[in-house]
């Protein structure tokens, strides 16, 4: 047990400063927001309507940030090679990596998410829900976000190859997500989307670490 | 050096005793590197692992650590099942050395002998003299000094089997000297080591040349 808490510190700590860390992905959030407004138009009805939605999707964009590093750099210095060399199975350790990766990323996006579609214009209300929206979506994303790192790893240009992978493994989140929202702010039933939503975190947790195993085997053999 | 004897007694309960190499192949991109790789290693014996480069050294290594497939042939580790005594008796050491460079040196070693299953690490780091370095940045260091830094694992989280590659060669006389010594003391305790080396092992009693 010590061996993969001592683990999640390092990931944790590593993900922190990974690209920026969690300073880098907020301040890169909150350009998205506001950028939004600006190609829009400033009209406060029509922000107010896609406050949510267009919160939501520059969650997921930020999200993107630090994922290439994932798993390259342990990839490229040997670490991942020596993280094989323990009684600790692969999945569990890829496991461990997403889950430092959500509480260096995934968690202080979550705080920033409210507040951005506040900014927009979203009702005060919606605020609970949108961060905890963010913080289920933050799990869906790490985990497939694991899954394009680890297969893009040892290509060339692999971040762009990350993304490429990862985004349509993100509209499923989006979908619910942004509906889930939606549906609140307009007074209807919001339950099954976020219900939806749960159900594919959990899902991508229960895969993810398989494949990610899958490709680090492959990338170092 | 003196610490190191403690050290590698607490090697004690002892999980493998013995590395077979039968009629090992690999195939890198297309091309055949090696055949026939045959070894029986035994506890307290190291060998030497020599051929010119590109010969498949460095493969062979990681295939015994399990991270490259073999074409042919089969490793075995005495009566332990490989994937225990992958995950539990092994150490490797390559160029390649899983160091951060922005973390400090205790850190590192810290987490990689917990990783391993081992304790503190205050005696390996005493026996690779690194006790000054530990709170520098990785980065600060020398390429010697790391590579002690990489050594000392194999002192802070003992393990029976030492997969070394080229473990001498960023070394100055002294810690050639020096980490011979760790080496035999090693040896003494019942461990087992095979390093791929270009200039002599010291206390190799085995030698395996694949041909390039």
């Amino acid at each position: 047990m010590s061996r993969l808490t001592a683990l999640l510190a390092r990931e944790t700590a590593l993900a922190w400063g990974r690209g920026g860390g969690p300073l880098v992905a907020v301040g890169f959030y909150a350009g998205v927001a506001t950028l939004l407004p600006l190609a829009i138009g400033p009209e406060p009805e029509r922000l107010r309507a896609i406050a949510p939605g267009a919160a939501w999707v520059a969650l997921a964009l930020a999200s993107l940030l630090s994922l290439e590093r994932l798993f390259e750099r342990d990839y490229e210095d040997g670490a991942l090679d020596l993280l094989t060399l323990s009684p600790a199975p692969l999945e569990l350790t890829c496991f461990i990596k997403c889950v430092g990766q959500w509480l260096a990323t995934g968690a202080p996006l979550a705080l920033a998410a409210p507040v951005a579609a506040m900014a927009l214009g979203a009702k005060a209300e919606l605020a609970p829900l949108i961060f905890a929206c963010a913080l289920l979506g933050g799990i869906a994303f790490a985990f497939t976000g694991g899954i394009g790192a680890a297969l893009s790893l040892g290509a060339r240009r692999g971040g762009l190859l990350t993304a490429v992978i990862v985004l349509p493994l993100f509209v499923p989140p989006v979908i619910f997500g942004g509906g889930a929202l939606d549906a609140f702010a307009s007074g209807l039933p919001w339950r099954s989307g976020f219900a939806l939503l749960g159900a594919y975190a959990a899902m991508a947790v229960a895969i993810g670490p398989l494949a990610m195993a899958a490709a680090c085997r492959n990338a170092l053999s | 050096m003196r610490r190191a004897a403690k050290l590698s007694k607490s090697l004690g309960e002892r999980l493998i005793t013995q590395l077979l190499l039968k009629g090992c192949a690999i195939r890198r991109g297309g091309r055949l590197l090696f055949e026939n790789a045959e070894l029986d290693l035994r506890a307290g014996e190291a060998c030497a692992l020599t051929g010119p480069n590109g010969s498949g050294k460095t493969s062979l290594l990681r295939a015994v650590a399990g991270l490259v497939r073999l074409e042919a042939g089969e490793i075995g580790f005495g009566e332990v099942d490989p994937a225990e005594a992958r995950g539990e008796a092994l150490h490797l050491v390559g160029h390649a050395d899983g160091l951060k460079a922005a973390r400090t040196a205790r850190e590192e070693l810290t987490f990689w002998s917990r990783w391993c299953g081992g304790g503190d690490i205050g005696d390996a780091a005493a026996a690779l003299d690194l006790t000054t370095l530990l709170d520098l940045e990785v980065r600060r260091l020398s390429a010697g000094q790391r590579r002690r830094l990489a050594l000392a694992r194999l002192l802070a989280a003992p393990r029976p089997l030492w997969l070394l590659d080229e473990p001498l060669s960023p070394l100055d006389a002294r810690w050639r000297e020096g980490f011979g010594a760790l080496m035999a003391r090693h040896l003494e305790g019942g461990g087992m080591i095979l390093a791929a080396v270009h200039d002599p092992l010291p206390g190799a009693t085995k030698s395996l040349e694949i041909a390039g």
